[in-house]
C-alpha cells in the first residue's frame, strides 16, 4: 500500500519536475543562457492564477490561463531586459559575459521575489486544482488533480519533441544550439531565433509553475529553491541535455519522496543534494551530457 | 605590478580617518549600521580574492562565513573557550572548509563550481536545522561573551578589522599570488604550461578567502551575540555578499568594501519605504552591472580603460 503511494506520488512530482527544469535546459542548450531567475518565472505563473482564479474569483480556467500569459510576459521581460543587454554590452569582455548573467538574473530572480510579495502576498498559497475530486487507483486515493498533472505535463513534453524534430523551427533551434554562427551565415536571424525558444521558455515556464502551484502550493519564498532544485535537476542530468533532464527528475523525484515517506519529510532534500556532489566529483558533465 | 600611488590613495586615507573618528560625533545607531557593513565589506572583499582573481564562481561565501561563525559561536557557548581563542577556531573551521571548497574546484568550472558551492551551502544550513541541540537549530545560538556592550568599541573593533582584512587582501591580490590566480583563471593551461603550480595556488586562494570570512564571521557572532541562519548562513546573505563586491567593482579588493557599505547605508535609508526596499537596492544593483560592468569603482577616471 505504501510503495503503491510512493509510486504514485513519485510519479506526479517526478513528472511536475521534468517539466519545470525542462524550458531551463532548453534555454541553456540553444542560447547558452543559465536562467537563475527560474524560479521567479514558475512562481510568477502560479501567484497570477492563483490571483485571477481564486482572489479575484474568474475561476481555475481563466486563473490558469491568466498565469500562462503572464509567465510569458515575464519570460520575455527577462530576454530583452536583463540577458540581450548584457549580451549586447561591449563594456563586458565576453570571457565575462556567462558570469555577468548568472548575477544579473540572480538579481532579477529577488526583484521579482520582493516584487510578488509585495504586489499579492508573502505567505505560501495553493493554485485551485482544474479539476478537484479524487480517484482510488488499487485502492491509493489519489487526487485526480495529481493524474491531471502528470497527464498534462507529459503531453506538453511529447509536443515539444515534436516541436523540435518534426518542424522547421525545431531544426533551427536545433542549428542554433550546434553552430550559431553557421546559422547565421545561412541568413537566418539569431535575433528572432532566441526570441522563439523563450516564448518556448515561458509557455513551459507558465504550465509547469501552475501546476506545482496546484500540487504544492506557491508563494514568493519559494522562488530560490525552485531555482536550486531546477539548477540540481539539469546539472544531475547534463546541463542542455533533454532526455538528461528527464531521468534526473525522476531519480531526484523519487528519491525525496522514498525520503519524505520513510525518513522524515523534513530532510527530503538531504539526500539528492549528496547525490548531485558525488555525480559531479565523478562525472561532472551529469548522467547524459555531453562537453 | 601596480603600485598604490599617494594621490589615488589620499582620498582613501582622508575617508578612513573621517571614520575613525565618526564615533565622537555620530550616535549609536548609525554606528550600529556602520559595525555590519564594515563585517560585510570583508565578507564581499574576501569575495573578490576568490571570484576576481582566481576567477571562482563561488555562489556559498556564507558556507565559509557560517563555518567561522557557528565554529567560534560553539566554541565559546560549548566549550566556554575565551572569546579570542573562540575566534580562532573560527576560523581554523573556515580555513578547513575553504580547503574543502577547493578540492571541487580543481575538477569543476563556471555553473557547475557555482552549483556545489551553493549546495555546501544548503547543507550546512541543513546540518545546522538537524543538530539543533548543539547548533540551536533556526532559532540560533546565542553565545554567552560578546566583544563589547558599547557600541564605540564595537565600531572601531569593525573598522579596524576591516582596515586590516583590506590591507593584507590587496597586498596579496597585487603579489605574485593575485597574479598567478588571474593568470590561472584566465588561461589555465598556458599558465600551467609557464611553470606555475595552479593547483597549489588555488587552494591558497581558498584558503585565504576562508580566513578572511571566517574571522569576520566569528566576529559578527560576537558583535551580535548570536549565530543564526538568517544572519550567517542563508543563501540571500551570500546573493547580498555577491551584489556587493559586483557593484563595487570586481578584481579590485577596495570594491567590494565600497559596495557592501553602499547597500547596507541604503538599504537602511531605502527602510521607509519597507517591503520594497530590497526591490530597489537589487534594481539599483541590476542597472549598475548591466550599465556600469567595472562597478562603482569604474567611475573612477584612475581605472577606466585599465
Amino acid at each position: 500500500m505504501l510503495a503503491l503511494q510512493i509510486l504514485i506520488d513519485g510519479f506526479a512530482i517526478s513528472t511536475l519536475y521534468a517539466l519545470g527544469a525542462l524550458g531551463f535546459t532548453l534555454i541553456f542548450g540553444v542560447s547558452g543562457v543559465l536562467n537563475l531567475a527560474h524560479g521567479g518565472l514558475l512562481v510568477v505563473a502560479a501567484m497570477i492564477a492563483w490571483y485571477v482564479g481564486t482572489s479575484l474569483g474568474y475561476g481555475a480556467d481563466w486563473g490558469a490561463l491568466a498565469g500562462l500569459g503572464a509567465a510569458i510576459g515575464a519570460a520575455l521581460l527577462t530576454y530583452g531586459g536583463v540577458v540581450r543587454p548584457i549580451e549586447r554590452s561591449r563594456a563586458i569582455p565576453p570571457r565575462e559575459r556567462e558570469l555577468f548573467v548568472l548575477t544579473a538574473t540572480l538579481l532579477w530572480g529577488v526583484m521579482i521575489q520582493e516584487a510578488l510579495a509585495y504586489a499579492f502576498t508573502d505567505s505560501p498559497v495553493t493554485v485551485q486544482p482544474l479539476i478537484g475530486g479524487t480517484i482510488g487507483i488499487l485502492g491509493v486515493r489519489t487526487p485526480i488533480n495529481e493524474l491531471l498533472i502528470a497527464i498534462i505535463a507529459w503531453a506538453v513534453m511529447g509536443c515539444l519533441w515534436l516541436l523540435v524534430n518534426r518542424t522547421k523551427i525545431g531544426k533551427r533551434l536545433l542549428a542554433a544550439s550546434i553552430n550559431p554562427r553557421a546559422l547565421t551565415l545561412l541568413g537566418f536571424e539569431l535575433g528572432t531565433i532566441y526570441l522563439t525558444v523563450w516564448l518556448i521558455y515561458g509557455v513551459l515556464a507558465g504550465i509547469a509553475g501552475v501546476l506545482l502551484g496546484s500540487f504544492l502550493g506557491t508563494g514568493s519564498d519559494y522562488i530560490p529553491d525552485l531555482t536550486g532544485s531546477a539548477f540540481t535537476i539539469v546539472v544531475l542530468g547534463g546541463l542542455g541535455s533533454v532526455s538528461g533532464t528527464l531521468m534526473a527528475a525522476y531519480v531526484v523525484g523519487y528519491i525525496e519522496t522514498l525520503t519524505a515517506y520513510l525518513i522524515s519529510p523534513s530532510l527530503r532534500d538531504v539526500p539528492a543534494l549528496f547525490l548531485l556532489i558525488i555525480v559531479l566529483y565523478v562525472r561532472p558533465q551529469g548522467l547524459l551530457g555531453r562537453r | 605590478m601596480r603600485t598604490i600611488s599617494l594621490r589615488r590613495a589620499l582620498p582613501l586615507i582622508i575617508v578612513l580617518v573621517f571614520l575613525a573618528v565618526l564615533p565622537l560625533g555620530a550616535n549609536g545607531y548609525i554606528l550600529g549600521v556602520l559595525t555590519t557593513a564594515f563585517y560585510f565589506a570583508v565578507f564581499a572583499m574576501s569575495w573578490d580574492l576568490l571570484f576576481g582573481y582566481a576567477g571562482e564562481v563561488n555562489f556559498g561565501p556564507t558556507f565559509l562565513i557560517g563555518l567561522g561563525a557557528y565554529g567560534a559561536g560553539m566554541a565559546n557557548a560549548l566549550l566556554h573557550a575565551p572569546v579570542p581563542l573562540a575566534i580562532l577556531i573560527g576560523a581554523i573551521v573556515a580555513v578547513a572548509g575553504g580547503v574543502a571548497l577547493a578540492i571541487p574546484a580543481l575538477r569543476l568550472s563556471g555553473p557547475y563550481l557555482g552549483l556545489i558551492t551553493l549546495v555546501a551551502v544548503l547543507l550546512l544550513q541543513q546540518a545546522i536545522v538537524i543538530f539543533a541541540g548543539v547548533t540551536g537549530g533556526e532559532i540560533g545560538l546565542s553565545v554567552p561573551d560578546v566583544l563589547s556592550i558599547d557600541s564605540g568599541p564595537n565600531y572601531e573593533y569593525a573598522l579596524a578589522f576591516m582596515i586590516i582584512s583590506g590591507l593584507v587582501l590587496s597586498i596579496i591580490a597585487r603579489s605574485s599570488l593575485g597574479m598567478i590566480l588571474q593568470a590561472a583563471g584566465q588561461d589555465k593551461i598556458a599558465a600551467a604550461a609557464l611553470g606555475f603550480n595552479a593547483t597549489r595556488h588555488k587552494i591558497m586562494a581558498f584558503a585565504i578567502s576562508a580566513l578572511f570570512s571566517g574571522l569576520a564571521g566569528a566576529l559578527l557572532v560576537f558583535y551580535l551575540g548570536t549565530a543564526s541562519v538568517s544572519a550567517v548562513v542563508d543563501v540571500s546573505i551570500g546573493v547580498r555578499v555577491i551584489i556587493a563586491a559586483v557593484l563595487g567593482g570586481r578584481r579590485t579588493i577596495i570594491g567590494g568594501a565600497i559596495g557592501a557599505i553602499f547597500l547596507i547605508v541604503a538599504g537602511e535609508l531605502l527602510r521607509p519605504i519597507g517591503q520594497l526596499s530590497t526591490f530597489v537596492v537589487a534594481l539599483i544593483a541590476l542597472i549598475v552591472i548591466v550599465i556600469l560592468p567595472d562597478g562603482l569603482l569604474g567611475l573612477l577616471p584612475s581605472r577606466r580603460g585599465a
